[in-house]
């Protein structure tokens, strides 16, 4: 119960710090309050996808942290699981499309994969909506841009994630200054 | 191999009850490579109950070891240490692993993560089935080496029944009819002859009937001192 009242005021804080962070151009980690959404990208489709958006300039939520992997048919679950347990508050799987992996297969095992992913975290009542796969082709920058946001969009609706470390003594000085500071 | 699999993480969680320390043992044999209790496997659930502490209470130390085989006391000595440290050590072996840490151990609380099911073989990666039910008393020479006691539903040993249709035990329709398996066999080797012979009633004293098994090799046991 505890945790859930700091979560829910924290929620707040984020979408207060959000609201106003609209109004400039302001990047920097701010300890609790940024999201963190982790994507293992296969080298092949969503990295390049990815690149290329960056390349195309084309505007996508700063909360996605890349982690290529050869294929996302070597994803284990066990990185996954480790995201969540060090405070991710989503983690994306993004690989080619169904039938494009240069694996041949590796996105649909990737998919159980996920999936085995989302029970686990249903038996530990965590909202599996945190982890979700994407497809794309390597020439598909604007698909990634969107799946991210997708993805930032789902994550800021559940809020961080309760598994967060609880705000410290120095985070919550920092996130003050910051918001003074806006 | 013995084939494993995990029990349900409400399940495991009652068994750990309120014990602030936990150390999971995963072993690396049999359960490494059926994926139920290895070393990643170890890893995964100490991961998801540390993660379930956090959101609903729980033990929150969690802590891993693997040792290579639980099911022999030399093994479990490298981890002596970490075994005193924890209030209660969730034992990822098959049933063997378990009681061996219990035994070696006898003043640590030690559950069993994993459910013990059968001894068998991945007949596909992430498929196993049942090939042997240790019966004490092999009649693989006689059936084509195809096991009639874990295979066919009722061990028959001069089947098939009038169940079996279409190559089917009536049991279940997916399940293959042990004693068709064991005909089409020797047809095919031209060795149907071997069921001319009527088996007779098994002798079940050397599987479950007899007690705990037990067996005792003088040649290989080593001389005490004084003998
Ligand atoms: S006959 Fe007995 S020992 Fe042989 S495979 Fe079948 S159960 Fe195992
Ligand atoms: S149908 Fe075949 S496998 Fe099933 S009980 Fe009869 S003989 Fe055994
Ligand atoms: S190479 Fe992209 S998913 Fe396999």
């Amino acid at each position: 119960m505890k945790l859930q009242t700091s979560n829910s005021k924290l929620q707040t804080a984020n979408f207060q710090f959000q609201n106003k962070a609209c109004d400039g151009p302001l990047e920097f980690e701010i300890g609790s309050l940024e999201l963190n959404i982790v994507a293992f990208c296969c080298h092949y489709c969503a990295y390049a996808a990815a690149d290329l958006a960056g390349s195309l300039r084309i505007q996508y939520p700063a909360s996605v942290k890349v982690v290529k992997i050869p294929c996302t048919g070597d994803l284990d679950v066990s990185s996954v699981l480790e995201a969540f347990e060090y405070g991710a508050d989503g983690v994306m799987v993004a690989g080619c499309l169904e039938g494009d992996c240069h694996y041949q297969l590796g996105n649909f095992n990737a998919k159980r994969r996920v999936n085995y992913v989302k029970t686990m975290l249903r038996q530990i009542r965590f909202e599996p909506d945190r982890v979700r796969m994407f497809n794309m082709s390597s020439a598909m920058g604007r698909k990634w841009a969107e799946a991210v946001t997708e993805m930032d969009e789902t994550v800021r609706r559940l809020g961080p994630s309760r598994l967060r470390e609880k705000e410290t003594k120095e985070t919550k000085e920092t996130r003050e200054l910051v918001q003074e500071a806006i | 191999m013995i084939v494993a699999e995990q029990k349900p993480l409400e399940e495991i969680k009652g068994l750990l009850g309120d014990a602030p320390r936990v150390l999971v043992v995963g072993c690396g044999t049999c359960v490494t490579v059926c994926f139920a209790g290895g070393e990643k496997e170890a890893g995964i659930l100490g991961s998801l109950l540390r993660m379930s502490a956090k959101l609903d209470g729980g033990p929150k130390d969690v802590t891993e070891a693997t040792v290579q085989r639980q099911c022999e006391w030399e093994y479990l000595d490298t981890i002596r240490d970490r075994v005193a440290e924890a209030d209660v050590v969730l034992s990822l072996g098959c049933g063997v692993g378990v009681q061996a840490l219990a035994e070696r151990y006898p003043n640590a609380v030690v559950v069993p993560g994993l459910n013990t099911a059968f001894m068998g073989l991945p007949i596909e990666q992430g498929v196993w089935v049942e090939r042997c039910a240790a019966c004490g008393n092999c009649l693989l020479g006689l059936t084509g080496g195809i096991c009639p006691i874990a295979r066919c539903s009722k061990q028959l040993l001069n089947g098939p029944c009038g169940g079996s249709s279409n190559g089917k035990c009536e049991v279940g329709p997916e399940i293959d009819c042990a004693w068709q398996l064991i005909y089409d066999k020797l047809k095919a080797q031209g060795r149907l002859h071997l069921l001319m012979d009527i088996n007779p009633p098994k002798d079940w004293r050397t599987s479950r009937d007899g007690g705990p098994r037990k067996i005792v090799r003088e040649d290989l046991r080593l001389v005490k001192e004084g003998n």
